[in-house]
């Protein structure tokens, strides 16, 4: 029961992106549409439960004092793995998704985990609060990716519905802020 | 010219926190005030013009001879973050005043995702080093515009009768959005 609470936390109470505000930047950045934010949000998944799985393993053998440069290399051999992966894998994802791969590495969401669960839990419930916050932070992603796909081009997953222009503004920069913005207040009320 | 066309497009055209995403977390976080979100455009400005310089002669000199493209990051993330610390120590010693109004700002910028971006951009558009330098400087621009018009606006919201649902963070990225709708009126002009 303990473990299932630990992985569903990340979708709705404490969601990385809608309630905690954390990893912004590629959520906003990435999110034109959905399969591009299913895309991030699986990679971030990625970087996030092996960052949690190894900072638990050896987190004994960390200094207190450079724990955190040793979480930041950790985060970051493991984006540089999944960004060569990409490239030789899905080269079109890959190019869609352009610099906010290796940015990975500065969001605040995978360190965070890192400094306050990895840290001080055991490897099992270390990869547990890594796969749900990380299939959290998908969830977002997608969902918003999903709406502005949705409302920008009549399209979902590249599925098109109607066969004209949707409302432009939403592919662009400033549709993110707005989506996001609404998501936010709308799972704010569902939290209630 | 060319450099000029740079700047005003790194600014305006392309802004890097409204057009490109990067240093959305401090864009929300520390724009509270004016004077603050000054603050740290200044310190914005200083550490990427820095870092900017030496990732990209890291780059140059040590990454490409020995043929190792694929550390960039682990290499420029490691660099980033020394480099912050470094400046924190030197500037408390050379130049106290610019440390108090900086100071408190620099540990924030190590995870300022816009500092690694635009390292990691200069690389991607083949610049030479002046040209990195100039497109460094236009973001630093770029990012400070944006975020003391952001701050500003912020001021006023808390006196706004803003309906209860839309309180906060929302509120913030409605006003963002708007913002990002003015600056792509500025598209086309490079």
């Amino acid at each position: 029961m303990n473990n299932w609470k630990n992985f569903t936390k990340g979708f709705i109470k404490e969601n990385p992106v809608f309630i905690l505000l954390l990893g912004l930047c590629p959520t906003l950045g990435v999110t034109t549409s959905a399969i591009n934010g299913l895309g991030m949000g699986l990679a971030t998944t990625f970087v996030l439960v092996c960052a949690n799985v190894v900072v638990a393993l050896i987190k004994n053998l960390i200094p207190n004092k450079v724990r955190i440069p040793s979480f930041i290399v950790i985060i970051a051999s493991f984006v540089t793995i999944i960004d060569l992966v990409m490239a030789a894998y899905v080269p079109a994802l890959y190019e869609a998704l352009g610099l906010f791969i290796p940015l990975i590495v500065v969001n605040c969401a995978v360190l965070g985990r890192a400094e306050a669960f990895a840290s001080k839990n055991t490897v099992f419930s270390s990869l547990i609060d890594g796969l749900g916050m990380g299939l959290g932070f998908t969830f977002a992603l997608t969902l918003l990716g999903a709406v502005r796909e949705l409302l920008g081009s009549y399209a979902l997953f590249g599925y098109k519905f109607i066969q004209t222009d949707g409302i432009l503004v939403f592919v662009l920069a400033p549709g993110a802020f707005f989506g996001l913005a609404y998501l936010i207040a709308l799972m704010k009320k569902l939290n209630k | 010219m060319e450099y000029i066309l740079i700047i005003i497009a790194a600014v305006f055209v392309n802004n890097i926190v409204l057009a490109q995403f990067l240093g959305i977390c401090p864009f929300l976080g520390v724009s509270g005030k004016v004077k603050t979100s000054v603050g740290m455009g200044g310190a914005v400005l200083f550490v990427m013009t820095i870092a900017t310089i030496v990732t990209w002669l890291i780059m140059k000199f040590i990454l490409i001879p020995f043929d190792i493209q694929y550390m960039q990051t682990i290499a420029y993330i490691l660099v980033i973050a020394s480099l912050v610390q470094m400046v924190e120590i030197v500037l408390k010693k050379v130049s106290p005043s610019l440390y108090q109004a900086l100071g408190v700002f620099l540990p924030l910028i190590t995870t300022n995702c816009a500092i690694l971006g635009v390292a990691i951009l200069v690389i991607q558009k083949e610049f030479i080093l002046l040209e990195s330098v100039i497109f460094a400087i236009g973001n630093a621009i770029g990012f400070t515009l944006a975020i003391v018009i952001f701050a500003g606006l912020r001021e006023h919201l808390d006196k706004l009768p803003v309906p209860k649902g839309m309180k906060g963070a929302p509120a913030a990225l409605v006003i963002a959005g708007i913002l990002a709708l003015a600056f792509m009126g500025f598209a086309g002009i490079v």
